[in-house]
C-alpha cells in the first residue's frame, strides 16, 4: 500500500505558477493568431517589419525581404511554423505547457490529471525528439531578423536611429540568445563528446553555451514577450497611433 | 589578576522552550493508516527531524522513522513535509509560519512499511540493470588519464546521496504505478549520465536508456531538480543531455545517414 498519492498535502498556492503560464502563454497565442490572421494591414512601417512577418516572402509584401512567393493571404502564414516549432519543442516550454495545459503534473507532488501516461514515447509527443531540426530552422529566421534589424536603421533619407530600430535590434538579440542557449544547441556544440578535452574550441563553445543555458527559461519568457511587443510597436507606428522618435544622420 | 566575567546563567531547557508546534504525522502500515496530531515544545534551531524525535520520545515511542546522519548526507530521512518531498533533517522549523499545523507523511511513490518508513528497494533493483563502468585500455605506461575538464561534468552527478526524493516526486511513477515496469526514474538517469559521459568508460547504455530505462517517459517537468537536496541539475545536466544522445542514436535521420556513410558507429552494441 502507498499513502494516497492521488491527492496533494501542499497547502501553498501551487496553482499560481501554472495559472500565470496559461495566462501569458495563452495570451501570446491569441495575440499572434490575431496578428497573423487579422493584422495584415499594419505589419510594416517603413523601414520596420514586424518580426511575426519576417522573412516576408510573398509578392504582395511591402517589405522587400524575399518577395518571390505568389500568395494572396497573410505572409505570416508561410513562416510562422518555424518559430512555433522551435518554441513548441523547446525543452523549457515543454515543462511549461506540460505542467500548465496538460497537468502532467500541474506542480510537483500534485497528482497528474491524466489516468494513463506514456510521456514522449508515442505520437505526437515523440516528435519532440526532433527539436534540433527546429533549432536549425529557427537559426534561419533569426538571420533574417538580423537583416531586418540592420534595415531598420536605413530610412528613406539615409541612415539613422529610430526607437523602432532599437526595438527590432533588441528583439533580434533576444531571439539569438534564446536560440543559442537552447539545450539542443548545447549538445551539438560539444555536449555529445565524452572527452571534451580533445575538442578545445568546441569545449569552450560548450561552456559558453552552458552558461547561457542556465538562464534559458528567463530568456525564453523575455524573448517571447519582447517579440510580441515589437509587433505591437510596429503596428502602432504603422497605424500612426504613435510617432516613432528618430535621429537621422 | 584579571577578573573573569561571570557567565550568564544558562536557561533551563524548559525555560528556553518558547513555543509549541503541532504535527500531523502519518501513522499506519501497509494495511491501514491515518494522520494523528501531536503537539510538542519547540526549541530554537530545531529541524523537522528533531520534532519527530521529540514526538517519538514523549508521545509515540513506536513511531517508525528512518534516519542516520542528521546532516543531509545519508539520504535516509526523506519524507513529505506539507506535501513537499524533503529531507527532515534539512528542513528548519523557522521556515514555517508560527501556529501552522505541519503535515509529515512518508514518501508516497514507494510501498509503506510503517509510519514514515517506506520500502525503496525498487531503486536498488533498477540500479542492478545499469551496466557497470568499463574502462578503456590503459595508456602504454599502464596508466589511465583524465583531464579535469572531462570529469567536471560527471562530478556533479557523484554528489547524489540516494535520498530518492527525485524518484518520489517524479509523476511518471508516483501517479502511474504501472510505469514502474518500464521507467527507471531520475536517480537512475543521474547514475547513467555519470557513466555514459565518463571520459574513460566504453559501455554504451543508449539502448538501455531508450528501452528498459524509459527515458522517453520523462517529460522534463523538472520536479526532480526542484527537490534535489544536493542541488544537482538533474534535468538540464543529466536527463536532457541523455535525451539528446538517444535522439542521435534512434531518431535523427541525418545522424543515422552519417553513420551509414562513414561507418562510424560509436560504441554500438556493447550493452549487455
Amino acid at each position: 500500500m502507498r499513502v494516497a498519492p492521488h491527492r496533494t498535502e501542499r497547502p501553498d498556492r501551487w496553482w499560481l505558477e501554472p495559472l500565470i503560464t496559461v495566462v501569458v502563454l495563452g495570451g501570446f497565442v491569441l495575440y499572434t493568431t490575431w496578428a497573423m490572421v487579422f493584422g495584415t494591414s499594419h505589419f510594416y512601417a517603413d523601414p520596420y517589419l514586424s518580426p511575426f512577418y519576417s522573412p516576408c516572402i510573398t509578392r504582395l509584401c511591402p517589405a522587400d525581404t524575399l518577395p518571390y512567393v505568389p500568395w494572396a493571404y497573410s505572409p505570416a502564414w508561410l513562416i510562422f511554423w518555424a518559430p512555433l516549432a522551435f518554441r513548441l519543442t523547446c525543452y523549457y516550454y515543454r515543462k511549461a505547457y506540460y505542467r500548465s495545459f496538460f497537468w502532467t503534473p500541474p506542480a510537483c507532488a500534485v497528482p497528474d490529471a491524466a489516468h494513463r501516461y506514456r510521456g514522449e514515447t508515442r505520437f505526437p509527443f515523440v516528435i519532440q525528439n526532433l527539436h534540433r531540426y527546429a533549432f536549425w530552422v529557427a537559426l534561419i529566421v533569426v538571420a533574417f531578423l538580423w537583416i531586418d534589424a540592420v534595415k531598420a536603421f536605413h530610412f528613406a533619407t539615409g541612415w539613422g536611429v529610430g526607437l523602432g530600430s532599437i526595438v527590432l535590434l533588441l528583439n533580434a538579440g533576444l531571439l539569438t540568445l534564446y536560440s543559442f542557449s537552447c539545450h539542443s544547441c548545447r549538445h551539438l556544440c560539444g555536449g555529445l563528446f565524452d572527452v571534451l578535452s580533445r575538442h578545445g574550441l568546441r569545449y569552450r563553445v560548450w561552456r559558453f553555451v552552458s552558461r547561457w543555458n542556465e538562464h534559458h527559461m528567463a530568456i525564453a519568457w523575455t524573448s517571447l514577450v519582447f517579440v510580441a511587443f515589437s509587433d505591437v510597436y510596429v503596428r502602432l507606428v504603422s497605424a500612426s497611433v504613435i510617432a516613432d522618435p528618430r535621429w537621422l544622420f | 589578576m584579571a577578573a573573569v566575567a561571570e557567565r550568564p546563567a544558562r536557561p533551563s531547557t524548559e525555560a528556553a522552550r518558547s513555543d509549541t508546534v503541532t504535527f500531523r504525522v502519518w501513522r499506519g502500515d501497509a494495511s491501514a493508516g491515518e494522520y494523528r496530531e501531536y503537539t510538542v515544545a519547540l526549541d530554537e534551531g530545531m529541524v523537522v527531524l528533531d520534532v519527530i524525535h521529540r514526538i517519538q520520545a514523549t508521545q509515540a515511542g513506536d513511531l517508525a522513522v528512518r534516519w542516520n546522519c542528521k546532516a543531509g548526507k545519508c539520504g535516509s530521512c526523506s519524507a513529505e513535509i506539507n506535501g513537499k518531498p524533503r529531507l527532515m533533517c534539512m528542513t528548519r522549523m523557522d521556515t514555517f509560519e508560527r501556529g501552522q499545523v505541519i503535515t509529515v507523511s512518508p514518501i508516497k511513490t514507494f510501498p509503506l512499511i510503517r509510519d514514515l518508513v517506506t520500502d525503496v528497494s525498487f531503486n536498488f533493483e533498477r540500479a542492478k540493470e545499469v551496466p557497470a563502468f568499463k574502462p578503456k585500455a590503459p595508456d602504454p605506461d599502464g596508466k589511465r588519464r583524465m583531464h579535469q575538464e572531462d570529469v567536471d561534468r560527471v562530478q556533479e552527478f557523484h554528489k547524489c546521496i540516494e535520498c530518492f526524493l527525485c524518484q518520489n516526486v517524479c509523476h511518471v511513477i508516483r501517479d502511474h504505478e504501472d510505469n514502474k515496469q518500464h521507467f527507471a526514474g531520475p536517480r537512475l538517469f543521474v547514475r547513467l549520465a555519470a557513466l555514459e559521459m565518463h571520459p574513460l568508460d566504453t559501455n554504451d547504455r543508449r539502448e538501455l536508456l531508450k528501452a528498459r530505462a524509459g527515458l522517453g517517459y520523462c517529460n522534463i517537468t523538472k520536479c526532480c531538480t526542484e527537490v534535489c537536496p544536493e542541488h544537482i541539475h538533474i534535468t538540464d545536466n543529466a536527463i536532457i543531455p541523455l535525451k539528446e544522445r538517444v535522439v542521435t542514436e534512434f531518431y535523427d535521420p541525418v545522424a543515422w545517414l552519417a553513420r551509414k556513410l562513414t561507418g562510424r558507429d560509436r560504441r554500438r552494441g556493447i550493452v549487455e
